[in-house]
């Protein structure tokens, strides 16, 4: 089995009989689609059966064991982890990000706009509610240029308003060319192209 | 230039969480203290106090490395912050670089502050003032290096502390040696030495440092 890896970037994503072995247990093996500008795909399946993993590895966080993937460069991953420093405000530790992805203030304010946190820009985010800190991770997400969007539970924790205006966020990426790949148990309120629905291999082997 | 930025940007965010959040000074007071202590329990004999302070400096210093370890790497390796920095093409290597720049610049300058203060309990002064001041000067960077690698490689594990602490000492004995050894009569090429071996820690820190991170990923 060759090594797996990732060639190149382009336009589109594509995934090519890619697999992932973690903790010696096979995730899942041979899955291939292509997601081109303005599509959006849905990952199901039950608990651990390796959404969450598809969608680091198709971040750049871990090396398939076999096949390989070509994403565009530009990308960005929001899942379970936070990655906001707690004691600092909202807007202050946004705006790392925004430096590091070359934004400006003004693009700060909006990203917090669009994920319905404009009032909160100076709370700390230790005191953020569960949903709120959803917010706060998606409007990291909004934040960046990134053409492709890894979505982990995005509507986790969101009440029904939030998740329509998470829809409208995910409607204009997909409207301005953006890519979406999103592992999601609650209904997201925009069109998929495909759903991948992931199955457990191991009880599928007992079975043959 | 992306590159450049990105650094300078990451740097001046964790040198700037470490002085606000009050880490820096934690080293530092632990520092004056062992420092404050040592002549309460040799007594206040000048000349022993002349021939033994510079080297218990240099092992509070030693001891002072280990207490920020597990707030290196750790809390922003759980928060996910070094994925999203991955995500951003940022290698592991470069978050490693810039973690060690960002950590000596919180720990190098207030632990010689910290020594310019203890050696007058010490007594030292004049030549073997100033030549503990440039051993340490010349060693922080390779413990904080010390440092960076070890949290990187324990981030993770249950008693990273403990642990951190047991790897950390044995590796820092060259610089104790040479470091402490500048400090007699017959230093001779000790600082030499001592720059040599903190420059081979602060070379492979990025690396090592990268490669537990990239390995803790997976």
């Amino acid at each position: 089995m060759s090594k797996g890896q990732s060639t190149g970037s382009s336009e589109r994503l594509l995934a090519e009989a890619i697999s992932c072995v973690r903790g010696e247990r096979i995730l899942f093996r041979d899955l291939t689609f292509t997601l081109g500008r303005g599509q959006a795909g849905l990952l199901t399946g039950p608990n651990g059966v390796g959404k969450s993993s598809l969608l680091r590895l198709l971040a750049g966080l871990l090396q398939p064991s076999a096949g390989s993937y070509i994403a565009p460069e530009t990308k960005a991953l929001c899942d379970d982890r936070l990655a906001l420093d707690e004691h600092l405000s909202l807007g202050q530790t946004l705006g790392f990000w925004a430096k590091l992805d070359g934004k400006r203030p003004a693009d700060v304010a909006a990203a917090m706009k669009r994920a319905g946190l404009g009032h909160l820009a100076e709370v700390p985010v230790r005191y953020f509610s569960t949903g709120q800190r959803q917010r706060a991770r998606l409007a990291r997400t909004y934040l960046t240029d990134a053409r492709l969007w890894l979505l982990d539970e995005p509507a986790n924790g969101l009440d029904t308003d939030s998740v329509d205006q998470l829809g409208r966020a995910l409607q204009s990426h997909l409207d301005g060319g953006g890519i979406i790949l999103a592992a999601s148990h609650i209904p997201l309120p925009i069109g998929f192209d495909f759903t991948l629905k992931l199955e457990p291999l191991e009880e599928l082997e007992a079975c043959l | 230039m992306f590159v450049m930025n990105s650094i300078g940007t990451i740097i001046w965010r964790d040198v700037r969480q470490s002085y606000a959040s009050g880490g820096t000074w934690l080293p530092v007071i632990f520092y004056l203290s062992a420092a404050t202590l040592f002549p309460f329990a040799v007594g206040p004999d000048r000349a022993l106090l002349l021939q033994t302070g510079g080297g218990i400096l240099w092992i509070a210093a030693l001891l002072a490395t280990l207490l920020p370890l597990d707030r290196l790497i750790q809390p922003d390796l759980e928060n996910g912050v070094y994925d999203q920095m991955i995500v951003r093409g940022l290698s592991d290597e470069m978050i490693a670089a810039a973690r060690l720049v960002s950590h000596w610049l919180a720990f190098g300058p207030p632990l010689l502050l910290a020594a310019f203060l203890a050696s007058g309990l010490m007594g030292l002064e004049g030549a073997a003032l100033g030549t503990l001041l440039a051993s340490l000067a010349i060693a922080t960077p390779a413990l904080a290096g010390l440092a960076v690698m070890i949290a990187a490689l324990t981030a993770g594990l249950k008693g990273a502390g403990a642990l951190g602490g047991l790897l950390l000492v044995p590796l820092a004995i060259p610089l104790l040696i040479f470091g402490a050894g500048s400090l007699s009569a017959q230093g001779g090429s000790a600082l030499m030495f001592l720059a040599a071996v903190s420059l081979l820690l602060v070379a492979i820190t990025p690396f090592a440092a990268g490669a537990a991170l990239s390995a803790v990923r997976e």
